[in-house]
């Protein structure tokens, strides 16, 4: 794996992203707070993976990170550079820094265009190239991502799901960004598949010196290609440690459950875990709790869990939590 | 192994052997099963495991009737309980169905009607299949609601299904396939769609419900995960064929097929060190529209040889409960890892 | 560039499709003869031996016969020089209008759907408002103002038939803005133009096909009606709905003179339908049988 430096390439204070519900008359009325104050940071080189359930918000942190959704509060830092307020002109270096590849390999990519004309989108607004450089490029691109020359002209429901993902991956590198949000890239896929596309990411993140997000909620997968992870709830970050670190001892109450659920494809240690099952539904992203978020839920709620919300700090070195209890 | 059964008969309910479905689509042949043997004794809760274009789904759907009218289906036998299904009329496999066996369905988003009460989905079933008066069918279904975890059972029934979450809906579906009793319950894909904290609380729940309702089960999932946990028996599926059945514990200690090798290994194991590179599987599934003449898993698979690709190899019986079908015994499979024979075939 | 593909097997692929859904629909095939019939002989004319306008009035009210294929109309004329006359003009008033129609209603639509916000309103007003005004009234309004003939017709047709387009094309800009593929244009910097024309037309092709062969049917019959009036096409020229107003007062002793050119406007309606199908499916990226999961 990367070999990790401390510099910091991207970072968050206190980031919002509240989508409003206007009534009728088109007044604001209620917010969806996707995202709800959250502040860490991604380190150079590192797979920073985010985990949660759905409606906790984490693609909504991804592509606000961004700037593919415009925030609606807080701070945006990339590379020293505080970008949250950038537009036009000023924000289009950023474009070229930093990249995204989605969870749905077939709304990912236009099913009028064909590999080249897919790939060449974004190098389009980057380069002065000559097209047969550009054609060079790609082909280049392409066999990285195991792919064949011949696939240039092709269109994409010619493709499988897996090899469709690959296309997004060349997409995404060929304006050869820094950083890769991979929001859910391999959810959509077989199992079999999955690992194939694991590995490529691993192998590139390698070669290429990339820094990732890695949004998914594929737990077991999220720990095998994650350097550190973040748990988020209902718009908040709860926890963050190295990955072996959150598997081995998690503090949050939330975490915990959220870890013993995963299902251990291991008999034996199936039938000896015993489950930590919360009980109860997400609550609605709109009607957040007061104080820590998760209280409604927590086995562990005492009576300050629902007046304060805890602020995320360092327990042990390297770990964070949000919680009054542990 | 006893730990994985439950104290139910165990004796035979379902049989099928050499099941084979064909599509024709445009006049184009899709052979989606060619050939699949599964059984389910009761108290089971057989796990057939599969990827897309595998025919899992399929196959469960030819043995309930529930085929579109382009589907042909042939077996050797398909036997429920002692009555051959085959030989039913279309009407007759209707009334089998919900009374004999059900069947859950993957997205619970889409399973019920969103104009409908959930009381009314319930009753329905009740009044239908149990011949209740509506009174009593409100009070069972006031029951089965409570049966699969949903409080305040009596407010909900009256809730339409987007007051419900995706995790609640799931419940009442199976409260649903739950309400006429029936021996056997396929789910398909039951927890894909939901969340892992509320996977967790529906899988807590079909275990509880096969041992309180002495109901079997049988689970169509892609999750090794979901299988290792709740399941006694697995059948492993590729290419429209069952590659490896056995119980669970041999499956995932002592697999014998390539393709259950490989896909054991494409997953990160917590205990076997979770950060090593995974053994991807390369290549795609086969076409259902033009199948290999030989084991369909031949043309990914590391140990493939001649004789693999021109012919369907025969099942090889390792123990009373385990076959597989491939060619080479897992000793020489074994042998061909140890003396790097493989060709290597990985990403 | 939009459709057409570098790629061998897909261009194959589309006409393979093509001639499939040919080979199913016996009236597909017919209809297309028909139409390459009506068109050529439309874009011919000058050069046939047809006379739509010598008048030989010791002839008139003539029934079909081998000399006067359709026979003569009220004062003598060679009817089927007179249809045939008819249709270059009915044929040109459907396409230009519907050309003006499709082009002014993709570009509202596009716009009004991309864009969203105030512009979507103001523009959506625009539609609604024109829309809400009865068409005759407007039309007739309209026609005082500009001269007679076949440009105004077009002009008349074209700008205000455009709005039921703009809707449709509207509504699918919408549900295609949200898909990934666009999302991520906008995301690099693309600008919205460019998105427009290559990632929200092809895509809402398919549905301007549709529109545009409906449209050329609205457009014949709508000359028709205005020629009813007395407010489209003026003689000596003739339209097909000219031409049928005119057989009106006729009925009782020259049917032939309503049907023929009644039956043509029906065929040819028919027919543009089936083209435009043909032409839909050809733009279809996908296969045409589905595979099965």
């Amino acid at each position: 794996m990367a070999e990790q430096n401390n510099q910091i390439l991207l970072e968050t204070k206190d980031l919002q992203k509240h989508f409003p519900i206007k009534d009728f008359f088109g007044r604001k009325k209620q917010a969806v707070k996707a995202v709800d104050g959250i502040t860490f940071q991604i380190r150079k080189g590192e797979t920073f993976g985010l985990v949660g359930e759905s409606g906790c918000g984490k693609s909504t942190l991804g592509r606000t990170l961004i700037r593919m959704y415009e925030p609606t509060g807080g701070q945006i830092i990339f590379d020293g550079e505080d970008i949250t307020k950038l537009e036009g002109a000023k924000l289009q270096p950023y474009h070229k820094r930093m990249q995204i590849i989605f969870q749905d390999p077939y709304s990912a990519l236009d099913p009028h265009h064909n590999v080249e004309e897919i790939i060449r989108e974004p190098m389009s607004l980057y380069t002065n190239a000559s097209k047969s450089d550009i054609d060079e490029q790609i082909v280049e691109l392409l066999k990285k991502v195991g792919m064949k020359a011949d696939d240039m002209y092709k269109y994409a429901y010619e493709f499988s799901g897996g090899q469709r993902q690959r296309i997004g991956i060349a997409r995404a590198l060929a304006v050869k960004p820094e950083f890769l949000l991979c929001d859910e890239p391999i959810s959509a896929l077989d199992v079999s598949i999955q690992a194939q596309v694991v590995n490529m990411l691993e192998d590139l993140q390698e070669e290429l010196g990339l820094t990732y997000l890695f949004v998914a909620h594929d737990l077991s997968m999220v720990r095998h290609i994650s350097t550190r992870i973040g748990v988020m709830y209902l718009g908040k970050i709860v926890e963050i440690a190295e990955s072996d670190e959150l598997y081995d001892r998690p503090f949050h109450p939330y975490t915990e459950a959220l870890l013993s659920a995963i299902p251990v494809a291991d008999p034996k240690l199936a039938r000896s875990s015993k489950r930590k099952i919360i009980k109860g539904d997400l609550p609605s992203p709109m009607d957040v709790p007061g104080g820590c978020r998760f209280h409604t839920r927590c086995p562990y709620a005492k009576p300050e869990c629902g007046q304060m919300e805890p602020p995320l700090v360092e327990r042990t070195p390297g770990h964070f939590v949000a919680c009054h209890i542990r | 192994m006893d730990e994985n059964k439950m104290t139910q008969t165990g004796e035979r309910l379902l049989t099928v052997d050499n099941l084979k479905t064909t599509f024709m689509i445009h006049k184009t042949k899709v052979e989606a099963v060619r050939g699949a043997s599964i059984h389910v004794d009761d108290g089971d809760i057989l796990a057939v495991v599969g990827e897309s274009g595998s025919g899992k789904s399929v196959l469960m759907k030819s043995i309930m009737g529930l085929l579109p009218e382009n589907a042909q289906t042939t077996a050797d036998s398909l036997v429920y309980m002692g009555r051959n299904l085959l030989e039913l009329s279309a009407d007759e496999r209707r009334k089998m169905r919900g009374k004999e066996f059900a069947m859950i369905f993957q997205d619970p988003m889409t399973a019920l009607n969103p104009l409908k009460k959930i009381g009314t989905h319930l009753t329905e079933v009740l009044m239908r299949y149990r011949k209740l008066n509506k009174k009593q069918a409100r009070e069972e279904a006031i029951e089965a609601l409570r049966k699969v975890g949903i409080p305040s059972p009596e407010k909900r029934l009256d809730q339409y299904p987007h007051e419900f979450s995706g995790g609640m809906r799931q419940r009442v579906l199976i409260a649903m396939a739950l309400c006429c009793k029936p021996k056997l319950l396929i789910a398909d894909e039951p927890t894909t769609a939901l969340d892992v904290t509320i996977q967790a609380q529906i899988l807590e729940l079909l275990k509880q419900l096969r041992d309180e309702e002495k109901m079997s089960v049988v689970l169509i999932t892609h999750d090794l995960g979901v299988v290792a946990s709740l399941s006694n028996r697995i059948s492993v599926m590729y290419g429209g064929l069952i590659m490896e059945e056995g119980l669970t514990d041999e499956i995932f200690y002592a697999p014998k097929h390539p393709y259950t090798r490989a896909l054991l290994h494409a997953i990160p194991q917590p205990t076997t060190g979770v950060k090593e590179r995974l053994e991807a599987i390369p290549g795609m599934a086969p076409s259902l529209t033009n199948p290999p003449a030989g084991c369909p898993f031949a043309e990914r698979c590391k140990y493939a040889c001649e004789k693999c690709e021109s012919e369907i190899p025969a099942y090889r019986q390792y123990t009373k409960t385990q076959r597989a079908m491939c060619v080479f015994t897992e000793e020489e499979l074994n042998a061909m890892d140890k003396e790097g024979k493989a060709d290597g075939r990985t990403e | 560039m939009i459709v057409m593909a570098k790629n061998k097997s897909d261009q194959k692929r589309r006409i393979e499709n093509v001639l499939s859904a040919l080979k199913h629909d016996k009236l597909a095939i017919a209809s297309l003869v028909f139409l390459i019939v009506i068109i050529a002989l439309a874009l011919l004319a000058p050069i046939l031996p047809l006379d739509p306008n010598t008048t030989d009035v010791r002839n008139m009210f003539q029934p079909p016969s081998p000399e006067h294929w359709f026979g003569t109309d009220d004062i003598g004329r060679d009817y089927l020089s007179r249809v045939i006359y008819g249709g270059r003009v009915s044929l040109l008033v459907g396409f230009l209008a519907m050309i003006t129609c499709v082009c002014v209603g993709v570009l509202v639509g596009t716009v009004s759907g991309y864009c969203g916000g105030w512009i979507d309103s103001i523009l959506m007003r625009i539609v609604d408002i024109m829309s809400s005004i009865p068409w005759m009234v407007l039309v007739t309004v309209i026609s005082l103002f500009l001269k007679r003939g076949l440009k105004s017709i077009i002009i008349v047709i074209g700008f205000f038939t455009w709005m039921e387009i703009a809707r449709l094309v509207r509504a699918e800009t919408l549900s295609l803005k949200e898909r990934e593929y666009v999302m991520y244009a906008k995301f690099v910097g693309i600008p919205g133009y460019v998105i427009i024309l290559k990632h929200i037309i092809p895509s809402v092709l398919p549905t301007i096909i549709i529109a545009a062969s409906t449209g050329i049917a609205n457009a014949i019959m709508t000359e028709s009606s205005l020629s009813f009036l007395g407010l489209g096409i003026q003689q000596p020229m003739s339209s097909w709905g000219s031409l049928l107003q005119n057989a009106q007062s006729y009925m009782q002793n020259a049917i032939y003179m309503a049907i023929l050119p009644g039956l043509l406007i029906v065929l040819t309606i028919f027919a543009f339908n089936k083209l435009g199908n043909l032409l839909r499916i050809f733009v279809e990226p996908r296969v045409m049988s589905g595979e099965k999961d």
